[in-house]
């Protein structure tokens, strides 16, 4: 077994458009599926019951099948419903909604834990709706739904190499097509692992680092 | 779509349940002596545990499929793609149950520990009798979370050539030109195999013997 430096340093520009691709898609679901992710909660708390029981429903499908079925779906069940999209859009779309039903439990979970004083309090002065998620609900429920939010931001990296099999060009089909072309895959997967293992690792020790930052708001004796 | 095609994706989800209970098997066996490494005091077992779980957490269980399945030939070890799948398949697993287990066996009781070493129990009796069903109805319930996590992901397999749920699914969409129904078969097949897992995980659950709190 041989261990070539020469592929990753002739195939760098490549491969780093591969790693930028990769890191776009992975920063653009993540905020597209919290943002996706909090409104479906606030929908399913503020929304009525039959609102609350659909995306309950739509949310328990998200979660039970495969994020590879789900990509297909959309990639390839897409256009036979008029939605035809290129492999980048499609993946994107695909990514977030699947973070999106994650979140959305993250979030629910947040406005569960908050203590139902607090808000009856918030109603009592006269806050209006969007003022006690502002002020009331958002503010105390940090801290709960940080860590869990950490690992989703995680998971959503590490799902970004599934897109590589719909033909997205990020770092797993980049480095995947360089091994087979140039049999030279010890090398070029050797990077693609590293690759991920470092950013998750640093991306858990700055979620772990916002944990200690920001969650100075502490209602419970944890 | 016709019942054919659906009798063949149930057909193909029969690979799927086999590779993921054989990989969810052979997981945790190898998540009990990861966990024993990591709770023992040796540093030279403890560091060795901590970055096989840092890695098979951090890297994608898609990039490690491709690295067992094309580097087992490499290094001269010719294997099924069946086999490096399932081997695959339960390295990703034993890192998160070790994680479970160790986090099962520091929740039990150091008193129950203390009582049992006081009525004389040798380490043995008590790793069986005390210890072992605690830590096991402890980390119960992130077993079948486990378990269905790894149905789920057993879909990657698919990009090593196993003809499993998702394969058949890909292959039939593709021939048959009915992506959307077949697709969302496949997904209603996931979605039953998986609530059927989640249904029978807390039967099995509310038999177990009780922990005190």
């Amino acid at each position: 077994m041989t261990f070539d430096t020469n592929v990753i340093f002739n195939n760098l520009p490549e491969i780093l458009n591969g790693a930028w691709v990769t890191i776009l898609i992975w920063i653009v679901t993540t905020l597209a599926a919290a943002v996706l992710g909090f409104l479906v909660a606030v929908a399913r708390r503020f929304g009525g019951v039959l609102l609350d029981r659909a995306f309950g429903v739509v949310i328990a499908v998200l979660r039970g099948t495969p994020f590879l079925i789900q990509i297909f779906l959309v990639y390839y069940g897409g256009p036979f419903v008029g939605l035809s999209l290129d492999p980048i859009p499609a993946g994107i779309v695909g990514l977030s909604i699947y973070g999106a039903a994650y979140f959305s439990e993250i979030f629910r979970s947040g406005f569960a834990a908050v203590p139902k004083g607090h808000i009856e309090a918030g109603l009592c002065v006269g806050l209006t709706q969007g003022q006690i998620i502002r002020r009331i609900l958002l503010p105390e429920m940090t801290m709960l739904v940080l860590p869990p939010s950490v690992n989703m931001t995680i998971i959503l990296m590490k799902e970004t190499a599934v897109l590589s099999i719909i033909t997205v060009p990020e770092l797993t089909a980049t480095l995947s097509a360089i091994g087979s072309q140039q049999y030279a895959f010890v090398e070029a997967l050797f990077v693609l692992a590293l690759f991920y293992w470092v950013l998750v690792e640093i991306t858990g020790w700055l979620g772990h680092l916002a944990e200690t930052k920001l969650t100075r708001f502490r209602f419970f004796n944890i | 779509m016709s019942i054919k095609l659906f009798e063949l994706l149930l057909q193909a989800s029969i690979y799927t349940v086999t590779i993921s209970v054989v990989s969810i098997l052979i997981g945790f066996a190898i998540a009990i002596v990861i966990s024993a490494m990591l709770l023992s005091r040796q540093r030279l077992f403890v560091l060795p545990a901590q970055i096989f779980i840092s890695f098979f957490r951090g890297a994608p269980l898609l990039v490690q499929l491709l690295l067992i399945y094309n580097l087992l030939p490499v290094i001269g070890i010719n294997v099924p793609s069946i086999v490096a799948a399932v081997v695959g398949l339960s390295l990703c697993t034993a890192a998160y149950q070790a994680e479970n287990l160790r986090g099962g066996f520091a929740s039990v009781p150091a008193g129950l520990v203390e009582s049992a070493e006081m009525v004389g129990m040798t380490p043995i009796q008590i790793f069986r009798r005390i210890r072992a069903p605690i830590a096991l109805r402890l980390t119960f319930q992130a077993l079948v979370n486990e378990a269905i996590l790894i149905l789920k992901a057993s879909s990657l397999v698919s990009v090593v050539g196993i003809v499993e749920l998702t394969r058949m699914a890909q292959d039939l969409a593709g021939s048959t030109f009915l992506p959307l129904e077949i697709f969302a078969s496949a997904g209603l097949i996931y979605l039953v195999i998986n609530w059927i897992v989640a249904l029978a995980g807390g039967l099995i659950e509310r038999s177990l013997p009780g922990v005190p709190r």
